[in-house]
């Protein structure tokens, strides 16, 4: 079978179009697909249909003022995400959250959580383990600047931690002992 | 394990051992998660982007569940090896791109994946055979509670997990169920029933999901929406979806059975015959005849066959799949040669 737009090379890609409800089929060469396609991601990429999504909530008069919102943990801007179709860290959504609740209300017909969270355990766990290293980094500073009055400190800050870390383990493994 | 050792070997989700594994392959559910305060993916620098990985490589290594996995960095893997593991429904055409810090966490039975630094920095895949996304919940959400322990999530009260897209935010969870409808595709009943489905906004796809076109009658349904639903709920209503698609095509069947069962009988045992005989054979001309074949062994005809070796077919004459068999580049010339051998190999065997 020859290519349907350039009637030259034999057509390798195949690719239904419907366009309401009337399906188009057509067979493309890889070279007119890679146009064809090229030409379909200009018309049709998903950030820029993000992009319009974003656009339709907010008047003219307040586009400069979101535009230029920056996220202060990633430095994207709201401008940023509007070409991009992504955000930059999961703290854009507190920096852009006035224009972000209407965008998700839009997409996902509502803008409340109902799933799972990660538990509370999870939580403190996870907490406790920066907290560690973040201790243990501050102890080899403090033993490389021989500050040992502060060393010892922490050494102490640390063992407690362990301790508690400790009993929540046993804790749970209570929990998960077969009755 | 290495990549070569998953050639001699069935995916646990192609064995068609699972519920209703006539017309549904396979059910799979992934969750997209994000490291608190590290930039996404396509954000961050080189240095976030390995720091990411390494966290994330050694939270996987404490957890109990995900204790016989193989860590795979992407760019130590050359592009039939990515394009192997693509066609292997192990990772995303994305994942294959662009291969800085991205690195892929599987097991044994390639029921899971992990892609690690994708779209989100953690990408979690449960696969299994048949009509089952309920089992894949199972295991995924233990997954995920592992990892919620050894790393901090995004997440925030009111939107949930965090993702780099906010199609994603919420639950990040897409469950999505592979369907074979050969008989919806012949009786022109499948644009109606496509059409219903995309009102109830539930998303359809091909055999590779985003961006792939339908073929050989394969069809993925999935949900769209991620906001404001339990995860129970949402899979729970695309069960309900293909619980009635499943039907359909089970009426569609008998339909076709009962007035043109000659007509059935002869396009699939003309399918089979050219499978057996051809010596030049393309990946689209073997998913259509397959796909045939297939039919045929669900309604009975071709008992000689099983089910889970014709699945594995479809899988083993894709393009990386036969350049691993033959171990060397082939062209695509070469590769319809040695498709159409290794078919006609399996069927006499069978």
């Amino acid at each position: 079978m020859l290519c349907d737009v350039c009637s030259k090379n034999p057509a390798t890609v195949h690719l239904t179009e419907i366009i309401d409800d009337q399906i188009n089929e057509l067979h493309l060469c890889e070279e007119c697909a890679r146009q064809k396609s090229a030409a379909m991601e200009q018309q049709f990429g998903l950030s820029s249909l993000l992009a319009g999504m974003a656009e339709v909530e907010k008047p003219a008069a307040k586009e400069k003022e979101s535009a230029g919102i920056k996220c202060p943990n990633c430095q994207l801007t709201y401008a940023d995400f509007k070409r991009i179709g992504r955000l930059g860290c999961g703290e854009c959504y507190t920096a852009f959250k006035r224009f972000l609740a209407p965008l998700l209300k839009r997409i996902h017909g509502s803008n409340q959580h109902f799933g799972k969270s990660p538990s509370k355990a999870a939580k403190a766990t996870v907490r406790r383990k920066l907290d560690l290293g973040e201790l243990r980094d501050k102890l080899q500073r403090a033993i490389e600047t021989e500050a040992f009055e502060e060393a010892a400190r922490i050494r102490d800050q640390i063992k407690e931690l362990d301790k508690k870390a400790e009993q929540e383990n046993s804790k749970d493994k209570e929990k998960n002992e077969p009755q | 394990m290495n990549l070569s050792d998953l050639l001699n070997h069935t995916s646990e989700w192609l064995k068609s051992t699972g519920p209703h594994s006539d017309i549904v392959i396979s059910s799979r559910i992934r969750l997209a998660r994000n490291l608190d305060k590290f930039p996404f993916p396509h954000w961050g620098n080189t240095q976030q982007g390995e720091k990411a990985l390494a966290a994330i490589g050694e939270a996987i290594s404490k957890v109990d569940y995900l204790k016989k996995t193989t860590f795979f960095k992407l760019a130590d893997l050359d592009s039939v090896d990515k394009q192997f593991l693509v066609e292997r429904h192990l990772m995303s055409l994305e994942h294959a791109q662009k291969t800085d810090h991205k690195a892929l966490v599987i097991d044994d039975d390639e029921i899971l994946s992990i892609m690690i630094n994708e779209e989100d920095h953690i990408r979690i895949q449960v696969m299994q055979s048949g009509f089952n996304l309920f089992e894949a919940w199972n295991i995924i959400n233990r997954i995920d509670d592992g990892l919620s322990k050894e790393l901090p999530f995004a997440f925030s009260f009111d939107w949930g997990y965090l993702t780099a897209c906010p199609t994603n935010t919420g639950t990040g969870m897409r469950g999505s169920v592979m369907l074979h409808l050969p008989a919806l595709v012949m009786s022109r009943q499948i644009d109606r029933v496509l059409a219903a489905i995309a009102k109830l906004s539930f998303a359809t796809r091909g055999l590779y999901g985003e961006g792939t076109q339908a073929a050989g009658n394969f069809f993925q349904i999935s949900n769209q929406v991620a906001l404001g639903h339990r995860e129970e709920d949402v899979l729970e209503n695309i069960n309900g979806i293909i619980r009635q698609i499943i039907e359909q095509e089970n009426q569609a069947r008998e339909a076709i059975l009962s007035k043109n069962k000659e007509v059935l009988e002869d396009r699939i045992n003309r399918s089979l015959g050219i499978l057996k005989s051809a010596h030049i054979i393309s990946s689209q001309e073997t998913i259509e005849l397959l796909s045939m074949v297939r039919l045929g062994n669900d309604l009975g005809m071709l008992r000689e066959l099983d089910r889970g070796q014709i699945n594995e077919l479809f899988i083993i004459t894709q393009p990386a799949h036969l350049q691993k068999i033959e171990n060397k580049k082939l062209t695509a010339a070469e590769r319809d040669v040695k498709r159409a051998q290794i078919i006609r190999e399996k069927l006499k065997l069978q």
